[in-house]
């Protein structure tokens, strides 16, 4: 996989937030085998400095940095948190969240093409988290962004891919973006469905640290999700209605 | 002068933005700044000027998904 010119490996994208603690962290980062981990900006004591030990730490991972905007509920918020996650990270990539509602962190979807577009002027290489609608897709990728992360579900929720038909349709229709369920992914198996539809990846972070098992769920994750890709390259069989039997009929003894 | 620092007022004795970061504890830190709401960049810093009542965003690195 492609993203920005940069061959992604692992089709696991993962949090750093919410872990039980920092050592279980960098064990669940290694076990998921991600080159990628999203990480945030926030307010730094200079007593404290508690974001430079966590600094430390991801640095020795050895992964890519995919800094977010979380929390911003303005195109302003966003786009400067950007130019501070740029000159903090020295990475012109952003995870850019616009948010429009407090209790669904729905992305307002107005004021993230609008900060895409001033992003990507400004040379930045944006990740948009999206919905799954088309039109809003439409509009990201002509303002510039190369990769598009529609979410399953309400973030943190673990509800899985809530509109699958969305989902199915935004990659039909987007052949060649690529495309990262980003958000709402609770399980393994809801990754390795996204992945069966022909997602390209799976962003996610609850699922994993707030796991009885961060580290061993993270393990899990990158089976699911190799294990997805790989059906979907199988080209999975087309469903039906009525049963159709796997044994055949001809050369059945007659008992009767 | 008195600033806001992260919505705390702070005294700082120096004028300019990283002089003031310095006195305030945060030299040699990975940071990123912002004054008054606009971002200041690391290297804009020894040029910026503050002045009596300017808000200061000092942000670092933290987990995030």
């Amino acid at each position: 996989m492609d993203i920005y010119g940069i061959e992604i490996v692992s089709r696991l994208l993962l949090g750093s937030g919410k872990y039980p603690s920092p050592t279980i962290m960098t064990e669940a980062v290694v076990a998921s085998g991600t080159g990628i981990v999203t990480v945030s900006l926030r307010r730094e004591s200079g007593t404290q400095r508690s974001g430079q030990d966590f600094w430390a730490m991801i640095r020795g991972l050895g992964v890519r940095i995919l800094p977010n905007t979380a929390g911003c509920y303005s195109v302003k918020e966003a786009v400067t948190t950007a130019q501070m996650a740029r000159d903090v990270f020295g990475t012109s990539w952003i995870k850019l969240e616009v948010i429009g509602d407090a209790d669904t962190l729905q992305p307002d979807v107005f004021g993230l093409v609008e900060a895409a577009t001033l992003l990507a002027e400004d040379g930045f290489e944006v990740f948009p988290y999206t919905t799954e609608d088309l039109v809003v897709a439409e509009r990201l990728l002509e303002a510039g962004c190369r990769v598009l992360m529609p979410w399953a579900s309400p973030i943190g929720s673990g509800k899985g891919l809530n509109n699958v038909f969305g989902l199915r349709t935004l990659r039909a229709h987007f052949p060649e973006v690529p495309l990262i369920v980003d958000a709402g992914i609770g399980l393994p198996s809801h990754a390795a469905a996204a992945m069966e539809l022909g997602y390209d990846a799976v962003l996610l972070n609850t699922a994993v640290a707030m796991a009885g098992d961060p580290v061993a769920m993270a393990g899990a994750f990158a089976k699911a999700i190799e294990a997805g890709r790989a059906a979907f390259l199988a080209a999975p069989m087309e469903p039906r209605d009525m049963a159709s039997p796997s044994t055949p009929l001809i050369g059945k003894a007659s008992l009767e | 002068m008195k600033i806001t620092v992260n919505g705390v007022g702070r005294e700082v004795r120096s004028t300019m933005l990283a002089e003031a970061l310095e006195e305030l504890d945060y030299a040699t830190a990975v940071i990123a700044t912002a004054l008054n709401g606009h971002f200041v960049a690391t290297a804009a810093r020894s040029s910026t000027v503050l002045a009596e009542g300017d808000q200061v965003e000092v942000v670092a690195p933290m987990q995030g998904g």
